[in-house]
């Protein structure tokens, strides 16, 4: 209760202190409406500041962990490209180098080999050295040879003069004229004219045949074999005669040449030939379309009692008895040798079979 | 009269007939008597007796009409014009062989001067009458028929031509088979008359199968044969490249080569320029020659021999060395650039001269190697002394500069370039001095003495021989700017101011 009494007392005061407590309150209002407004605000501008933030950050990572992510992704194409390019140049490289050994190989060995070049040219001088040393000795040989027949034809035609003069041959009575006693020897003719014989009748004059015409380096060059027999062969005949008489072909008469069963063979041909041709299969059949008329036989060929034998059993007169002492008719043959020798005789007159 | 004196008349013509016959025949012979016999009206009075009765007198007749066509072409002409060829021909047909043969001599002796002759002879239809005693079994008659026809051939292609249509080559075929040498002699002249003119009538030749029996002859001791079978068959094969195979085919290398020893100077000559003839065409025949040692017989025979017959010998080193420089180097290793400097210097003739000047341009121009080869023979100066000579021939003197221009160009033997700087034209030594600068270029940059033991004392006088370098460059760079590689100008200018 007593607090109540003081509460009623304190009602003026109350309510004064209301209406005061009103009034300031009414002053300040504004001020603290405005102070409470801008608490407010940064409060509420915190917690968006505090959320952007947040959310900037979130955005941040977000954007930062897929940023790397592509980065790297990029950096391992870049890497395996770097890598790829790498090989590819060291490849390149090593194909290069294999390319210049290749090339310088086969320059060297095909295009222009040097060494082949430099054994063509060392060779190319051995053969001209040999060339040259070989048509040296030909033109020796052959102005040895020019000398010798000149030499001998010279001998001969002094010979012949010495045949000739032989009656200037000096005697012991009379010195000749090639024989002069102031000499100190007789003179060549005088010693030509003492070995002279007298002329004979001409016999056929026999020419020596002329040596080898080959230079001796060719001649030993050539390998003589020791002969096969020891007695002289005689006239060989020439060996492509020889060849062809031995490999002579078979010239087989036409009765030989001609099978056994030529006949057969040609009518199994023919039959061949006409099944093959042969387009209508079915024989010719007569028009009319009435059935095989009976064959009747002709009354005057009929005799009373039975048919006869003429027209039914035989068509001709025929005299049998006759016919039977008749040689059979022949139809093989002994060969008849007119046309064997055909297109192969010597001559032409054989020709005209 | 009695019979005996009216027959004694005839008989006493008759011997003055023969008498004056024999004696125009035998004097036609000498020169000295021809010009008197033509002014006595010998024509007139020999065509006569070219119809007499008897044989003899005929033949004689005819025989002095020969030598007398022979001698020279007016006389000649008046043959022609006196119609004594259709009578001839006529006869050729009909007489004995005496009278053949002395009537193909008259037709040979006519053709033989030009060729309006030689078509007035085939005019009068000579040609078949030719050809029919062509089949006569005397060999005189073949030979005097083959040589009348050689001659005709020879002139220009028509009259080849018309040799060959009248069907004479399967007949000149047989001839050269016979066993007689003149007419074998005078078959192959005749083939090779006929196969100079043009490819076509080189390849009927061939078309008989006449190379295989040339091929044969070729092995024949007689040199005059050997003469008309080689020259023959050099005709053939200068034509083109199959008629030179062909001929190669025949297997006549290297046995051919033994015939340039032959004494006979002609053989030599003839062998030579089929050789020549077969080598202008491809470098495989050339190839082929100088494997069979061809190249050192020929420089053997430029050796031996001297005068005009030295020229297929030079001409066929040039075409050898002119289609590679394998083969080129081949010649150099056969010792040819001796033996043809030997040549240059000996022969007195312009167009042997220029031959030998174009076979070292050939020999020459490939790489600095062969250069060196030529330039090392002491040639350069020789040739510069021919380019520049007055008296020589227009060709001499541009073969000369051609070959000299081709060889400096690849040149970098020094001390045989140093005679040329005294003395050549600006043409050429512009040349030299390019070659020098291309070489000397190297051994500046590198300063070694690397070529400098090459040069001569004059340009190594000074101490310092880059300022005579310099010096010489100097003199001649503003004059040859132009021409020398723009490089060269280039690093010879940094040196000058080095």
């Amino acid at each position: 209760m007593a607090r109540l009494v003081k509460l009623f007392m304190q009602i003026d005061n109350i309510k004064e202190a209301h209406f005061v407590r009103n009034r300031i309150a009414e002053e300040n209002r504004q001020r603290e409406n405005s102070a409470a407004v801008r608490i407010q605000s940064w409060f509420r501008g915190c917690r968006v500041r505090a959320y952007l933030s947040r959310i900037h950050r979130k955005a941040t990572m977000i954007q930062k962990t897929w940023r790397g992510f592509k980065a790297r992704e990029h950096f391992r194409q870049r890497v395996k490209t770097a890598y790829f390019l790498m090989k590819m140049n060291f490849y390149n490289k090593m194909a290069v180098k294999i390319q210049q050994r290749w090339r310088g190989y086969y320059v060297r060995k095909y295009v222009h080999n040097y060494y082949a070049r430099k054994r063509y040219l060392e060779a190319l001088t051995q053969k001209n050295e040999q060339i040259r040393r070989e048509l040296e000795e030909l033109a020796e040989h052959q102005r040895k040879e020019r000398e010798r027949v000149a030499m001998e034809r010279e001998e001969q035609e002094k010979y012949v003069r010495a045949q000739r003069l032989h009656f200037l041959l000096s005697t012991k009575q009379c010195p000749g004229v090639f024989n002069s006693p102031f000499r100190p020897e007789p003179d060549e003719m005088e010693l030509r004219l003492r070995r002279v014989k007298p002329v004979r009748t001409m016999s056929a004059p026999k020419e020596s045949w002329p040596m080898n015409q080959q230079p001796s380096s060719y001649q030993h060059n050539k390998e003589r074999l020791p002969p096969i027999h020891n007695t002289p062969q005689g006239p060989f005949r020439p060996a492509v005669e020889v060849q062809q008489q031995r490999y002579r072909p078979l010239e087989p008469s036409l009765r030989v040449a001609t099978s056994i069963t030529a006949l057969e063979e040609a009518r199994e041909e023919l039959r061949r030939q006409e099944w093959r041709t042969r387009l209508i299969d079915h024989p010719f059949l007569p028009f009319s379309k009435a059935p095989n008329k009976k064959y009747e036989p002709l009354l005057h060929a009929a005799s009373p009692y039975q048919q006869t034998e003429y027209g039914t059993k035989h068509f001709r007169e025929e005299n049998r008895s006759q016919l039977e002492t008749k040689k059979l008719f022949r139809r093989v043959f002994t060969t008849c040798h007119v046309f064997d020798k055909f297109g192969r005789l010597y001559s032409n007159t054989g020709k005209t079979v | 009269m009695s019979q005996r004196q009216v027959l004694q008349v005839f008989e006493q013509y008759q011997k003055a007939r023969t008498q004056f016959v024999q004696t125009v025949a035998e004097l036609a012979t000498r020169p000295q008597n021809v010009e008197t016999l033509q002014n006595a009206g010998v024509m007139s009075l020999l065509r006569p007796l070219l119809l007499d009765t008897v044989p003899t007198i005929q033949q004689t007749a005819a025989l002095a009409l020969g030598r007398l066509a022979n001698y020279n072409d007016d006389l000649a002409e008046a043959v022609v014009k006196a119609d004594i060829l259709p009578q001839l021909v006529y006869s050729l047909a009909e007489q004995n062989r005496f009278y053949k043969k002395a009537a193909a001599f008259v037709l040979r002796a006519v053709a033989k001067h030009s060729a309006e002759l030689a078509q007035a002879v085939v005019d009068c239809g000579a040609l078949d009458a030719l050809v029919i005693s062509l089949e006569e079994f005397d060999p005189g008659v073949k030979e005097a028929a083959a040589w009348a026809l050689g001659y005709i051939a020879r002139h220009n292609g028509q009259l080849a031509q018309a040799v060959v249509d009248s069907g004479a080559f399967p007949l000149l075929v047989l001839c050269i088979q016979e066993p007689e040498i003149a007419v074998k002699r005078i078959a192959a002249s005749t083939l090779s008359d006929i196969a100079k003119h043009s490819p076509e009538l080189a390849q009927t030749v061939v078309d008989t199968g006449a190379i295989a029996h040339l091929a044969q002859m070729t092995l024949n001791p007689d040199a005059k044969l050997k003469r008309q079978v080689f020259s023959a068959l050099g005709q053939i094969s200068k034509h083109s490249v199959d008629l030179a195979e062909m001929v190669v085919e025949a297997e006549i290398f290297p046995a051919v080569l033994a015939c340039l020893k032959d004494p006979d100077e002609y053989v030599r000559k003839n062998v030579t320029t089929l050789m020549r003839e077969i080598t202008k065409h491809t470098p495989e025949l050339s190839q082929m020659i100088v494997n069979a040692g061809g190249v050192a017989a020929v420089i053997d025979y430029l050796g031996d021999s001297k005068g005009n017959v030295r020229l297929p010998g030079i001409m066929m080193l040039g075409y050898v060395a002119a289609h590679s420089e394998n083969l080129a180097m081949a010649v150099i290793v056969s010792k040819g650039v001796p033996q043809l400097a030997i040549c240059l210097v000996e022969e007195p003739e312009d167009h042997i001269k220029a031959a030998t000047a174009w076979a070292f341009g050939q020999i020459g121009r490939h790489t600095p190697e062969h250069a060196r080869a030529v330039a090392a023979a002491n040639v350069l100066p020789k040739l510069l002394n021919l380019y520049l000579d007055t008296q020589s021939s227009e060709d001499l003197q541009v073969k000369a500069k051609k070959a000299l221009k081709s060889v400096l160009q690849k040149c970098t033997y020094l001390p045989a370039l140093e005679p040329l700087l005294y003395e050549a034209p600006s043409n050429i030594l512009k040349h030299v001095i390019c070659q020098f600068s291309k070489v000397l270029l190297s051994w500046i940059l590198r300063g070694s003495a690397g070529e400098g033991g090459e040069l001569s004392a004059s340009l190594r006088c000074s101490r310092n021989p880059i300022s005579t370098i310099q010096f010489m460059n100097f003199c001649v760079l503003l004059k040859f700017i132009i021409y020398c590689d723009i490089m060269h100008f280039i690093y010879l200018s940094s040196t000058l101011f080095y």
